[in-house]
């Protein structure tokens, strides 16, 4: 494939995706970014890319559009990866993809890891079905849990030899990053132990130790929360207790994962100032995280066809032909005119996102970005996925 | 008094809680914003929240950082002003405790026993509670704070609140409800009801900010089913970045039709100094290809939009970008077509 080199960042280097989906040691690539950069797609876009040139794929994906779910042939969310159709499959690869459902996930770590009587106490809690079922902040945990899950099943039968995951759209930038060290943060602490300490053999004793503080505590939180709730909470910390150190351990060797070789991060990011500030923020976080970053894909960049007219002259000529004496004119003048007016709107967009583009590579020195026309259409369909992915690998 | 003197005819007479919400990359905070600024002509105050502490207004509205304390952040006609907050889970608890428990010492070693860290960071659900429950202080916290008349002047006659995006908002909102079935009895259920109560009151809207691209669209689809389901009150939709249409429609679709166009339009080119050659003239042509293409698409997700029979209002694409003055164009935009 010719590579068009005006796809390609004037300064700073250039990502190579091809390179990196053809080593065979890459065996997980993050995309990460801020909502509405168009995340999912890259990361769909990307895994049919890999697969076609003969990787064994499955994409995780957290959110994802409806129609570009149907693309993928997840009509369901039934959380397990399921084999994407109308691939070209003659390089040897396969392409499997899945939607991330929480309450399952978290359901199935219940279940895998504690007694059929135990996991059936839990999973009647009140609390337990609240929290995997419908709030903020248990996507990030089970967004870890799977991708842990998916590598280990991949180690173990093969199936797959590359996990390419879209983070979930959290608040915060990176929270599933936090995850393992929140929960670690919370098992480390004390407050644990107060959640805890009625339903423990021989909490009494236990408690003695800091007991003055313990009672403070208690003391406030029944006041704060009212007795029936402390107490459900307690049995619900106390029902997953054992799970915790469990859960937190496979957290933490996912967190691990990432930081491996083997892992790569792809930055995701619009020509927009917000979201080209989201992603320097991402920048900052992945090498505070010393998270193998691969580089940033800058999607959406508006081209022009008619290449070599500026706006400027674009506009001029648009408004020689409007004030043309009539006798000049022709029955075609105001399409024209229209055209060059067209035209010079787009080039100001096109001239705008290179700027912003360019400063933002520049800011960035020696990371390897990647820039992606914005396509005419919405993608939800296999052959918009590849055309996007021959862009992505600057083609 | 401002917000009897201020009173006009605008879609949303009566509300008070204003929660701005659409598809991450639409612009929902530059949207909040100018709703706030429109609600603030005429001498109003008016609040506008953020809650996800990506500090989004103060650089739409090119301010310093903002914290969780209220800060003037503009001025407004007739004397109107917008104060800015962004609202932190943890000073949310803190005050929370100190303003209903009480509690001096007690909170500290709540915060020293990592209780308050588990709440606003590791217990799920817990940050949206206390997010939202600084809102509705906002909102039902009066001038005078010793006034116990119920039609004592409020703190600010409208609060705007720049809310997560549509993906996330109804599990958002509705956080209240969930916590309701779980405490049963109790400060928090108390709590929850009357949070829940305002939420679902005519005097608060949710307005759905999108483009007319599909996704956008669908997910506004969505969310406004999702709200309706959840009983909470469904606002205005703003189809933010419309463009204007270069070309009048007979040109568009027939632009590029035949071979005589080629030639005539490169003659046109000509005349006006510009260099014709075949790959230019191809290009425009394609150019408008593609534009009529989008502008077909667009008119079909407004169709879609339309559908939704909610007072929908539009805002220009701002090729240049948005900054704090053209934040006040669009402001007038919004007042002009009725959203405050």
């Amino acid at each position: 494939m010719t590579s068009r080199r005006s796809n390609r960042s004037n300064s700073g280097a250039t990502l190579d995706v091809d390179a990196l989906i053809a080593d065979p040691n890459t065996r997980i690539v993050v995309c990460c970014g801020a909502g509405g950069v168009g995340k999912t797609t890259t990361a769909a876009a990307l895994g049919l890319r890999a697969a076609e040139q003969g990787r064994h794929v499955v994409v995780l994906t957290i959110d994802p559009a409806r129609r570009l779910a149907q693309s993928l042939g997840l009509t369901s969310l039934d959380n397990t990866p399921r084999p994407v159709k109308g691939i070209d499959d003659t390089a040897g690869g396969s392409l499997d993809a899945m939607m991330l459902d929480m309450k399952r996930t978290f359901d199935e770590v219940v279940q895998a890891h504690s007694t059929p009587e135990k996991a059936e106490q839990i999973l009647s809690n009140p609390f337990y079905q609240a929290v995997s079922s419908s709030f903020a902040g248990t996507q990030e945990y089970m967004a870890m849990e799977k991708l842990g899950q998916l590598r280990a099943r991949a180690d173990r039968d093969g199936s797959w030899d590359l996990i390419v995951v879209d983070t979930p759209p959290s608040r915060s930038a990176l929270d599933f990053l936090d995850a393992p060290k929140r929960l670690g943060s919370f098992l480390d602490g004390r407050f644990i132990r107060v959640l805890t300490a009625p339903a423990k053999a021989g909490g009494r004793a236990y408690l003695k130790m800091f007991s003055a503080g313990v009672n403070l505590v208690t003391t406030t939180l029944t006041k704060v929360l009212g007795g029936q709730v402390l107490t459900d909470v307690q049995t619900f910390v106390a029902a997953l207790d054992t799970m915790f150190g469990g859960f937190r351990q496979r957290a933490e060797q996912t967190y691990a994962l990432l930081q491996a070789g083997g892992t790569a991060f792809l930055v995701v990011a619009a020509p927009e100032q917000d979201a080209l500030r989201e992603a320097s923020y991402f920048l900052d976080r992945l090498a505070e995280e010393r998270m193998p970053l691969a580089g940033v894909v800058i999607n959406r960049m508006y081209r022009v066809t008619a290449t070599g007219l500026s706006s400027g002259r674009a506009l001029a000529a648009a408004e020689q032909l409007a004030d043309e004496p009539t006798e000049n004119a022709t029955s075609t003048s105001p399409t024209t005119e229209g055209l060059l007016r067209l035209h010079a709107a787009h080039a100001e967009i096109a001239s705008r996102h290179k700027t912003l583009a360019t400063r933002f590579t520049a800011g960035q020195p020696g990371i390897p970005v990647v820039e992606v026309p914005a396509a005419a259409e919405d993608i939800h369909d296999v052959d918009g996925l590849r055309a996007i992915g021959v862009a992505l690998a600057g083609g | 008094m401002a917000s009897n003197a201020a009173a006009r005819d605008t879609d949303w007479e009566g509300v008070r809680l204003h929660i701005v919400t659409g598809k991450g990359g639409t612009g929902k905070t530059t949207v909040a914003a100018a709703l706030a600024l429109a609600l603030a002509d005429g001498g109003r105050r008016v609040l506008l929240a953020e809650v996800e502490g990506r500090q989004g207004i103060c650089q739409a509205m090119d301010v310093a950082p903002l914290g969780p304390s209220e800060r003037r952040i503009a001025h407004a006609a007739g004397g109107g002003e917008v104060y800015g907050l962004a609202v932190d889970a943890k000073a949310a608890l803190m005050e929370y405790l100190q303003t209903f428990y009480k509690l001096g010492r007690a909170g500290g070693v709540l915060e020293k026993f990592g209780a308050v860290d588990f709440a606003t960071t590791i217990a799920p659900g817990v940050r949206d509670v206390l997010l939202i429950g600084k809102v509705y202080e906002a909102v039902r916290r009066r001038r005078d704070p010793r006034a116990k008349d119920p039609k004592a002047p409020p703190a600010y006659d409208a609060v705007v609140l720049d809310a997560p995006p549509t993906g996330r908002i109804v599990r958002f909102l509705n956080v209240n409800h969930e916590v309701a079935d779980l405490a049963r009895v109790g400060p928090i259920r108390s709590q929850a009801d009357s949070i829940t109560k305002l939420l679902r009151s005519p005097r608060t809207v949710v307005h759905v900010v999108t483009l007319l691209e599909e996704m956008p669209v669908q997910e506004t689809v969505d969310a406004v089913d999702e709200l309706r389901v959840a009983h909470l009150p469904v606002g205005g939709v703003v189809v933010n970045q419309v463009r204007d249409q270069a070309l009048p429609e007979p040109a568009l679709s027939a632009a590029g039709r035949s071979a005589s166009d080629h030639e005539a339009g490169a003659a046109d080119l000509t005349r006006a100094g510009v260099k014709a050659t075949d790959a230019l003239v191809a290009g425009l042509l394609s150019e408008a290809a593609d534009h009529a293409a989008r502008v077909a698409l667009e008119r079909q997700e407004g169709e879609t939009v339309d559908a939704l029979e909610r007072p929908t209002y539009r805002l220009p694409a701002l090729p240049e970008g948005v900054d704090a003055n053209s934040i006040r164009m669009l402001a007038q935009a919004l007042a002009e077509q009725g959203m405050a």
